[in-house]
């Protein structure tokens, strides 16, 4: 497939975001456990504006992916059936509840909701957290089976897809919430460390095992099916057109199968291999942690343009060769 | 319930792109059109067309073939383009199985056309939506057409014939025949699209000789056979033996 | 538009083109079109089509493409004035030649009348052998005038035909023929287009066809699977030749005295030897049937065989192990093929119950059929040893008995003609004189060498040196000779050139690069060469840009247009048919058809056929002439044959019908004359028929044309070689070229290129064909067209580029004697191993069309004819022949021997040759960056 960049923006603008809202969450539910300090509402406020302009950026993106963009309102219409219309209404609403999940922070809202027996003392931004923390995975499973859903793109078809969405997201939004907590709140830098590096470690587990089950992949549309003859020697000597069209466009990187296997050692390298270096390092400064997440997020969108390189579209059999 | 198609028989087509540009020139101005051409002039021409022509070597050397491929949408009766479709711009129709696409509700994404395997749909990169064969639909009901001419423009252009058009569904209909009894078959039938439209394949004439059929009694050169004559003065065994 | 002059209809939408659409009427096209006839839209508004007429700026170079715009009055006083003083001193100074077009009986006329030998159309470089060699041979020819009976063949052979000739007619046959169970086999180097549904693939080396055809004929006399029966009664078979080798009549037809027939064309006067009574009778005669083997000795002790015995003894050593040696094909499966096609003929015979009256005054039940038919193309024309080639596939088609019968080879009206027919060109220098028409054809069938259109001295008349002593049967010219032979002053200087719809300075033109030099070539006193070049044209083409004189023409969708029985009609193996266009959008700018332009110019130079006894103008315009030129006062006959007297209640012959063109747009354009199903069968000896054709004035004579298995047409060439005839006889120098070339019977031999060259050094064939999608080489300003097919690759056979260092994609340089170019390589499984090809409609140069000098068509698209000469290597003497059959001057295209390799690693990705690139004219469109065609609406798109 051709990795549109729109797209690359769009998915790890959303995935960090996402990231940073969960990190977030997280430590407040720690907090409210008491297994951790709770840190001022400027504090779950100010990130919360942070994953918003992630999220607007990924937003803002995902327009130039679109030919009608006056149109997209209409994408909402068929979340029966399209996991890109579940990803459009998810998403508004996820930044809805971020949206409101800051403003419960920044106006300093301690309304109680309910008390749990536990003695547990449930506050609007905290059920704001949880309704977030849900529309977070499920943004994170829209975006995944976008492409998970699509049987005939076989690197794509597996839950790994959706598993490493989560963990990718996670990963960066973590180490992006080290970042922020190291700048603002230095003490809780560690936590979100911690946690990043667990992330990543798993994110790096599953991303290793996608690409262990791609190249193992036997693809199963075959120059013999897509014609429907049976010869182990066909080859193509024309596809019909020869100055190009949208089947040789939409569904080729374009770039030689060198720059491809390059991009795979750059994207482990970058996305996994030096952050969880910078992580370990374990003194979690700002300008570390700033510079993991920058190296990071190049990581991530060589990932994402080698995720969309490496799928394979069965109609690229039949367009093989201009003649 | 009705499933309108194409059935493509490769056993007569040359390749000679009549479905390719017969589609282009009806579509470019009806209700599918105007499909953009860029560069049409200049390095790269490229264009917005629901068809093509594509060609094929099979085997090697001398015991190959050469095989003329079109390939335009196949309306699949469980079409996978249509249930990604975010807005339901794409649709199949229930009246007659056809896939089509609303431009008016097509924001444009080419989401649809991941979920095609046969890489059917085309974008227009100037109207920006997606686009596709659409059976002429403008044309094949249109009463203002006579009889003949209400079919798709690429199997009325087809000198060959090699484009038969119909409804699969009905087991009478000429599609259906022609699927039965030449063998007609889908594409990439692995991913369980069922695709409404089928193709034929080459179907081999042969001619059987026997050896006998070589000699016959009837031979032209018997009427021409001059045996030689010896002459009058040559000898002979009668020169011999007079018993 | 295309020669294939399908029935079309255009349906416009506010004035604008919404969509072409097959005639379903029309009995051509049965209501299908091709991809050209679908992509005319694109034609019709292409920003390559010329709107204005054009002058070379004073002062610029010829070639430099730099025009001024001026007017018709202009530009018709400019060439009147011209015209008129050459017309006054030396008519052939002026030479006029035409490319694909379809008005060769209007351009014909116009040559005639101006008085000048110098006009002939595309053929001579296109397929002259195939329609000489069939025509001398038959008495028709494939395409326009016979083809192969599909609805009733059961084996179809088609052996080297390009893909565009004929287009839909013949797929929509072959593809009826093959659903309907009949088996098709592909005689080709290359499988493309039609061979690739063929049910078998015979791969053939280029060149050798004849070898092919030869083994072929051996198998078939050998095993005695020849139509005997039709032999005897309808070839020459049974004719006895005179073998005295002292006689002067040596190698002709003995003849007996009868009485002569007034105004006989070919008296039945020859021999046979009766079976019955053992002596010699005359042919046909009642009761008698004639030995086809053996050899006799007439009363008087001149010793005699029949030609069918000379055939045979010809073929002895002409077998299939002989030629696998040269064809590349297994003599396993040259005798299989023998077999197939005997034994289709004689088992699957067809009776239909017809009955009919054959010439000698023979009534018969039935038509017989015998269901093998075949079909050929360029692919046997253009080699030098191409008419002998195609004289053995004809004899091949008459020993299984398929010549017009139902499943083998069909006539189409006004064919079958005398062998040769009628047309003749004047045989002296004097035909031409100053302000008079040219006494005869300026293209004409040589009977024999006194028809030959020569001085006193044997040299050439013409600017070619068609029907010399040279190319003796150049029955359609040598058009890609005209340029090099006026250039050079070989045989004379011209002064004006007129080239209609023909690209000299590209895809018509062998060795381009030189021909290009040459047009522009100065003598030493600053004169052009060729003093004075117009070019009519609709589109920017090449040789647009080597013009003095730019005619804008239209395109078909604005003018009138006939396909005439006159020229190349559109018949049916039913009957005659001739058509006819109608415009159905106004003319572009200032474009005026070509048609016009002749009319008006013979007008202004008072040719006898355009002006009245006063002098002044006959017709108001086309459409007039159209309807009211007669070939003579009275005569009745025109140029269309459908709805002719006064009311149009006649057809074929018949006064002018004012209305005439009315009634053709009432009956869809078309005038289909069915002939009754007794006329429809065995023309050549039907005595019903040939006399309805006499009375129609399509053929001057009713007698039997008799198959020439044995050629005495030929044979007179040679006695003359010899010496020994009384007729003129060529000059010393090109005695023994005819003398070996014209054999009455068909051999083979190399091509004369191939002669020439070290086989060694340049181990590989080279050819070019036609893709379905482009008609000639029109179609690169097409935008839909250009996107199937933007830039054409070499086709390399994969092993043999893998043994050349060559991968697929390469960029490679192909190289003959002549030269190189480089291209890109395509490997093929589609090849034989000994050929390479390339589609020819496709390179351009830089600019041309209209296209970006950046396009593809000029930046990876190549030209093969940069490295194919049009004159073999020079003679002991100096002289160069061209590059021709000897016998027709066919332009031998696909002679051509090259070798290929792999260009440098540094070396531009580009093709090579460049030229500097042309500029666009004076009233051409812009050419949009991007546009969105939607034919008189609104929801137009385009833009800059």
């Amino acid at each position: 497939m051709k990795p549109a960049f729109s797209v690359i923006f769009l998915t790890t603008l959303l995935g960090a975001g996402q990231g940073l809202f969960l990190a977030l969450f997280t430590h407040q539910s720690y907090a409210a456990f008491g297994l951790l300090p709770m840190q001022t509402d400027a504090f779950y406020g100010n990130g919360s504006v942070l994953v918003l302009l992630f999220l607007g950026g990924g937003l803002i993106a995902s327009f130039f992916h679109l030919g009608r963009p006056e149109r997209a309102w209409r994408s909402a219409t068929k979340w029966r059936t399209s996991w890109l219309s579940r990803e459009v209404i998810a998403l508004p609403a996820f930044m809805g509840v971020v949206f409101f999940y800051g403003v419960a922070h920044l106006v300093g809202d301690r309304h109680e909701v309910v008390t749990l027996h536990s003695g547990l003392l449930i506050n609007l931004s905290f059920v704001l957290g949880v309704v977030g923390t849900l529309l977070a995975f499920t943004l994170f499973v829209c975006t995944g089976m976008i492409y998970a859903c699509l049987r005939f793109l076989r690197e794509w078809n597996s839950p790994l897809t959706v598993i490493n969405y989560i963990l990718l997201g996670g990963s960066s939004g973590f180490i992006l919430a080290a970042f922020y907590s190291a700048v603002v709140a230095p003490d809780q830098a560690d936590f979100f460390g911690n946690w990043a590096i667990i992330i990543t470690l798993l994110a790096f587990a599953g991303r290793g095992a996608s690409l262990v089950r791609n190249a193992r992949l036997k693809p199963k549309s075959t120059m013999q099916t897509a014609i429907g003859i049976k010869h182990p020697y066909i080859v193509q000597r024309s596809m019909g057109s020869m100055g190009g069209s949208f089947n040789t466009r939409e569904f080729f990187h374009g770039k030689s199968p060198a720059f491809l296997r390059a991009i795979k050692p750059a994207f482990l390298l970058l996305a996994f291999v030096l952050p969880l270096m910078l992580l370990a390092l374990g003194m979690f400064t700002p300008a570390l942690l700033g510079v993991a997440f920058i190296i990071q997020y190049f990581g991530l969108m060589a990932e994402r343009w080698f995720f969309f390189a490496q799928a394979n579209h069965p109609q690229n059999l039949y367009y093989q060769t201009i003649g | 319930m009705t499933q309108l198609a194409l059935v493509i028989d490769l056993n007569v087509c040359v390749g000679c792109h009549a479905c390719v540009t017969s589609c282009k020139e009806w579509n470019t101005s009806g209700s599918a059109g105007p499909l953009c051409d860029e560069r049409p002039y200049d390095a790269n021409p490229t264009g917005t067309f629901f068809n093509r022509v594509q060609t094929f070597e099979i085997g090697k050397y001398p015991h190959s073939e050469t095989l003329h491929f079109p390939k335009s949408c196949l309306h699949c009766e469980d079409p996978p383009c249509v249930p990604v479709c975010p807005t339901g711009a794409s649709y199949k129709r229930k009246e007659d199985g056809i896939v089509l696409v609303d431009y008016d509700k097509c924001i444009g994404c080419k989401y649809c056309t991941w979920a095609c395997p046969y890489g059917a749909r085309e974008f227009d990169e100037k109207a920006k939506v997606m686009k596709k064969c659409t059976l002429c639909v403008d044309r094949i009901y249109d009463m203002s057409l006579p009889e003949n001419d209400r079919k798709p423009s690429c199997v009325k252009a087809c000198p060959t014939s090699a484009r038969l058009f119909g409804d699969i569904h009905d087991p009478e209909s000429a599609v259906s025949l022609a699927i039965r009894e030449d063998g007609g078959y889908a594409l990439m039938p692995e991913w369980g699209t069922h695709p409404a439209n089928h193709y034929l394949p080459r179907r081999k004439i042969k001619l059987k000789i026997h050896k006998d059929e070589l000699e016959r009694a009837d031979n032209p050169l018997k009427v021409d056979g001059q045996l030689p004559k010896p002459g009058k003065g040559e000898s002979s065994m009668e020169d011999v033996s007079a018993w | 538009m295309c020669a294939c002059r399908c029935g079309i209809r255009v349906h416009l939408r506010n004035g604008e083109v919404r969509y072409i659409d097959g005639n379903p009427d029309h009995p051509l096209n049965n209501g299908v079109i091709c991809a050209k006839g679908s992509s005319g839209i694109m034609k019709q508004y292409s920003p390559a089509r010329l709107t204005k007429p054009l002058r070379r700026k004073q002062g610029s170079e010829r070639g430099a493409g730099e025009f001024e715009e001026i007017s018709w009055d202009e530009t018709f006083s400019i060439l009147g004035e011209r015209l008129g003083k050459i017309r006054a001193t030396d008519p052939k100074k002026f030479a006029l030649f035409t490319g694909r077009d379809q008005m060769q009986a209007l351009t014909g006329l116009f040559a005639r009348q101006f008085g000048t030998p110098n006009y002939a159309a595309h053929g001579g470089f296109c397929s002259v052998n195939l329609a000489a060699g069939m025509i001398y041979t038959i008495g028709g020819s494939f395409w326009e005038f016979g083809g192969p009976d599909l609805e009733r063949s059961k084996l179809f052979i088609m052996i080297g035909t390009a893909e565009d000739h004929h287009s839909n007619p013949m797929k929509i046959a072959l593809a009826k023929f093959k659903r309907e169970g009949g088996r098709f086999i592909s005689i080709n180097p290359v499988r493309t287009g039609y061979s690739a549904i063929a049910d078998e693939w015979v791969p053939i080396r280029p060149g050798t066809d004849g070898a092919l055809m030869l083994a072929l004929i051996h198998e078939i006399i050998a095993l005695g699977l020849y139509d005997r029966e039709f032999l005897v009664r309808y070839t020459n078979s049974g004719q006895l030749v005179n073998l005295d080798a002292k006689h002067d009549e040596f190698g002709m037809f003995v003849r007996t005295e009868v009485a002569k027939e007034e105004g006989c064309y070919d008296p039945q006067n020859k021999l046979w030897w009766d079976r019955n009574t053992n002596k010699p009778v005359v042919t046909h005669c009642e009761g008698a049937d004639p030995y086809l083997l053996g050899e006799f000795k007439l009363s008087d002790g001149t010793k005699v065989k029949p030609s069918f015995q000379l055939l045979q003894e010809r073929v002895q050593d002409y077998t299939p192990e002989w030629a696998e040696q040269i064809t590349g094909i297994s003599a396993e499966t040259i005798r299989r093929l023998a077999h197939e096609m005997g034994i289709t003929a004689r088992d699957q015979k067809i009776e239909l119950p017809i009955a009919w009256t054959d010439s000698w005054g023979k009534e018969h039940d039935t038509v017989t059929g015998n269901p093998v038919s075949f079909h050929a193309m360029r692919g046997l024309a253009a080699h030098s040893n191409g008419f002998q080639t195609i004289r053995a596939l004809s004899i091949l088609m008459t020993l299984l008995g398929t010549i017009d019968r139902p499943g083998g080879f069909r006539h189409k009206p006004p064919f079958p003609r005398p062998i040769p027919p009628c047309a003749r060109t004047p045989n002296h220098p004097n035909a031409v004189q100053p302000n008079s028409p040219l006494d005869g054809m300026a293209l004409g069938w040589p009977s024999d060498p006194d028809d030959l259109f020569v001085n006193e001295d044997g040299s050439p008349v013409r600017i070619d040196k068609a029907f010399s002593w040279e190319y003796p049967l150049s029955v359609h010219g040598l058009m890609h000779n005209a340029i090099t032979n006026a250039w050079r002053g070989d045989p004379y200087k011209i002064d004006t050139l007129l080239l209609f719809m023909a690209n000299m300075a590209w895809n018509s033109s062998m060795n381009t690069s030189e021909v290009r030099k040459m047009l522009c070539d100065k003598e030493e006193d600053g004169e052009y060469k060729i003093p004075f070049i117009v070019v009519c044209d609709a589109f920017h083409s090449e040789t647009t840009a080597f013009a003095d004189l730019i005619l804008p023409d239209t395109t078909y969708l604005e003018r009138h247009d006939v396909m005439s029985m006159l020229d190349r009609p559109i018949s049916e193996f039913d009957g005659p048919v001739d058509s006819v266009r109608i415009p159905v959008v106004p003319p572009t700018g200032e474009c005026k058809p070509f048609q016009e332009v002749l009319i008006e110019l013979g007008t202004r130079l008072k040719l006898p056929a355009f002006v009245n006894k006063e002098g002044e103008r006959k017709f108001r315009d086309y459409p007039d002439f159209i309807v009211n030129w007669e070939t003579a006062p009275g005569s009745g006959i025109g140029f269309l044959s459908g709805w002719r007297g006064k009311g149009g209640e006649k057809s074929i012959r018949g006064e002018p019908n004012p209305n005439q063109w009315e009634m053709y747009a009432k009956n869809n354009c078309v005038y289909h004359h069915k002939l009754p199903r007794s006329y429809q069968y065995m023309r050549n000896w039907n005595k019903g028929y040939l006399e309805w054709s006499q009375r129609s004035g399509i053929t001057r004579y009713a007698e039997p044309i008799l198959i020439h298995l044995y050629s005495e047409v030929l044979q007179k060439f040679r006695l003359a070689a010899q010496g020994k005839s009384i007729t003129r006889q060529p000059p010393a120098h090109l005695a023994k070229r005819v003398e070996t070339y014209f054999d009455p019977l068909p051999f083979y031999y190399e091509p004369l290129e191939t002669q020439t060259c070290d086989k060694t050094k340049y181990p590989l064939s080279a050819l070019t064909q036609r893709p379905m999608a482009m008609y000639h080489s029109w179609d690169s300003q097409n935008a839909w067209l250009r996107q199937i097919h933007a830039h054409n690759y070499l086709y390399v056979n994969s092993v043999t580029a893998k043994n050349a260092g060559i991968d697929d994609g390469d960029w490679i340089w192909v190289e003959s004697q002549w030269g190189k170019v480089r291209c890109m390589a395509r490997y093929s499984e589609s090849v034989e191993p000994g050929t390479v090809w390339t589609w020819n409609a496709i390179g351009k140069a830089a600019g041309a069309w209209n296209l970006s000098p950046e396009a593809n068509e000029s930046q990876q698209g190549f030209l093969l004819n940069h490295i194919i000469s049009e004159e073999l290597p020079p003679q002991a003497d100096g002289k160069r022949f061209s590059n021709s059959d000897p016998i027709t001057g066919q332009a031998a295209w696909y002679d051509v021997r090259v070798r290929i390799y792999k260009a440098e690693a540094g070396e531009p990705e580009q093709t090579s040759p460049q030229f500097a690139p042309m500029k666009p004219y004076p009233g051409m469109k812009e050419r949009p960056s991007w546009m969105a065609y939607f034919g008189g609406g609104k929801k137009k798109g385009g833009a800059k």
